[in-house]
């Protein structure tokens, strides 16, 4: 424990020297404040909209943020230290890989985590003040899952950009294989799914279907979570909205979207164990 | 107890046999010069003795411990320093973060942490990144973080790469305190000569197989290279009468006019240089035995032609 412990520490401590956690943060905070506050734009007005409206807006931008973010921070989690000689090294104290491997997984996440906490977490106060302190409850709670789900999206591809970091040779080739899974999971899959929709038009052991296949994707779980919280409106508007509804509520996708979140790292972690170094 | 022990070890990687039965007992406190090329096999034994891999056949133990496959236990890898071939140590860090960082990890006191700093002379840089670092002040840094927490068993790799001549000595001094606290230590490197008058003992691997163990005059015994006599004077008046005086003792090389080398067999020398010694205009005589590039060049040469006959 207290070995994970170091390592942590000494992650976090290398997200605030190299600027990570001020970068996401300022990031986040730009994109989610400014939704907040411009969200409505299209309707014609500037301000405070609705809580839905502005929590669904900022979903599609942060399912298109986090994964790249995650992957980018993990990608060389192991490589690099392959790379310049460390891992031997590191491995060689009293630190097995297990423990390596998941204090280096936790510090990564947690800087993600207080990125996420600080930038959206000014977007609530920003809504609250708006909303004139009606509504506080509701605007604290839609928060509060936006920000746990969105911790548990960017775990997923944390996890799997340490999968790829274990596996891979060379620093180079991980970073690109980081981005092909970006690629994969936020453009390609539901132009897949959409293509075979409306290929086939659609028949009925396809409805049954498609709504499990929509599990398979870390991007569409965290998108309908924090759509279907707010019922039918706000998710029927998008494919996967459509295609979900009914099948799954938003506390059992917030279960898959857990599951999303350690099953990769896991199975990093049973990769390094069992590779030559 | 030994410090390291070996036993029918044997390590493969996919098709290529890197470790072929290898039995080698380092005592506690013994200094083990490790020769061979790249690719001779020794990264592969230290991973081994460092527990970061296991064999495929055999058994290890270190320091008393047998190792496990894919355990590296508290208890034993804290007394265990490691310094690696290319060491680069985090360059964003500062050599005070590094070593607050491993020395954490091997729960050393502050204290210790800045007082080795001092020792290998990178006090007055430790608040600068590494990234700023000269190649022998990584090595320096390296060597630094081997010694965290007082280690029984100092595994080094090409440990003097980089370091200029003063830093060098710095590293025997340091080196010779381990030895009288009894550290086990096992030193790799391509500098033989550097190797030949301070370990105890040297190995030397040729293609995963351990070729030669012993102290340096056991494998010079058992080889039995031929020694070799420098003789300095003015020779050009006696030239050939010196010459035939030398021949009867060995092969004779003619430097220049002041100068003559005769490779001698061991137990001749005596005799040699005493009737040697008698040669008028002789200003100096030089006994050398076979260094330890000789004698490695030797044994690999003789090895490689027995592969041949086989």
């Amino acid at each position: 424990m207290r070995s994970v412990a170091i390592v942590v520490y000494s992650q976090l401590m290398n997200g605030f020297r190299n600027r990570w956690i001020l970068g996401l943060t300022i990031l986040f905070a730009l994109f989610a404040v400014g939704i907040a506050y411009a969200g409505g734009a299209t309707s014609g007005h500037i301000g405070y909209t609705s809580l839905a409206t502005t929590i669904t807006s900022q979903a599609s931008l942060v399912a298109f943020l986090i994964p790249l973010i995650a992957l980018l921070l993990g990608y060389d989690a192991v490589v690099g230290e392959r790379e310049q000689g460390t891992l031997l090294l590191l491995l060689s104290y009293p630190l097995s890989r297990g423990q390596m491997l998941i204090g280096k997984f936790l510090g990564h996440l947690l800087i993600l985590f207080i990125a996420i906490l600080v930038g959206f977490g000014l977007a609530a106060g920003l809504s609250s003040w708006q909303a004139g302190g009606s509504d506080l409850g509701r605007i604290f709670v839609a928060y509060g899952i936006f920000i746990l789900s969105a911790s548990l999206f960017g775990a997923a591809f944390l996890g799997l950009a340490y999968i790829v970091s274990v596996r891979a040779v060379e620093r180079t080739r991980a970073a690109g294989m980081a981005l092909l899974i970006w690629f994969f999971f936020v453009v390609v899959f539901d132009l897949a799914l959409l293509a075979v929709l409306v290929g086939t038009g659609g028949n009925p052991a396809e409805r049954v279907i498609i709504p499990y296949v929509l599990l398979l994707n870390p991007v569409d779980v965290f998108r309908l979570v924090n759509l279907l919280r707010f019922g039918h409106g706000a998710g029927a508007m998008t494919l996967s909205g459509a295609v979900m509804h009914g099948a799954l509520g938003w506390l059992s996708l917030l279960g898959i979207l857990f599951l999303w979140g350690i099953i990769p790292v896991s199975l990093a972690i049973w990769r390094f164990r069992r590779s030559e170094i | 107890m030994a410090g390291v022990e070996l036993i029918d070890v044997h390590k493969k990687f996919a098709e290529t046999l890197a470790l072929d039965n290898i039995n080698l007992s380092i005592p506690e406190g013994l200094v083990l010069g490790l020769i061979g090329h790249n690719g001779a096999g020794k990264s592969t034994l230290f991973k081994l003795v460092l527990g970061l891999i296991a064999p495929t056949s055999g058994s290890i133990r270190v320091l008393g411990q047998v190792r496990e496959p894919g355990r590296t236990p508290y208890e034993l890898q804290v007394q265990i320093g490691y310094l690696p071939e290319v060491v680069v140590l985090y360059g964003q860090l500062t050599g005070r973060e590094v070593m607050d960082y491993f020395g954490r990890l091997k729960g050393t006191s502050r204290g210790q942490r800045k007082q080795l700093l001092e020792k290998v002379g990178l006090g007055p840089v430790a608040n600068k990144k590494v990234k700023t670092y000269s190649r022998g002040m990584r090595q320096r840094l390296g060597l630094a973080q081997a010694l965290l927490g007082n280690p029984r068993l100092l595994v080094m790799d090409e440990p003097t790469t980089g370091l200029d001549p003063i830093a060098a000595e710095e590293f025997y001094d340091i080196i010779d305190t381990l030895r009288s606290e009894d550290v086990t230590i096992i030193w790799s490197s391509h500098v033989l000569s550097e190797i030949e008058s301070r370990v105890d003992e040297v190995a030397v691997l040729l293609q995963g197989r351990l070729i030669a163990t012993g102290t340096m005059d056991q494998i010079r015994q058992r080889i039995g290279l031929p020694v070799t006599i420098r003789l300095s004077g003015r020779f050009e008046s006696v030239g050939e009468q010196v010459k035939a005086e030398c021949a009867r003792y060995g092969d004779v090389d003619v430097k220049d006019a002041d100068h003559i080398e005769i490779r001698v067999a061991d137990a001749k020398k005596i005799k040699a240089v005493a009737a040697l010694a008698g040669i008028p205009s002789l200003t100096d005589i030089q006994v050398e035995p076979p260094s330890l590039e000789a004698l490695y060049d030797h044994i690999v040469s003789e090895q490689n032609r027995s592969d041949r006959d086989a």
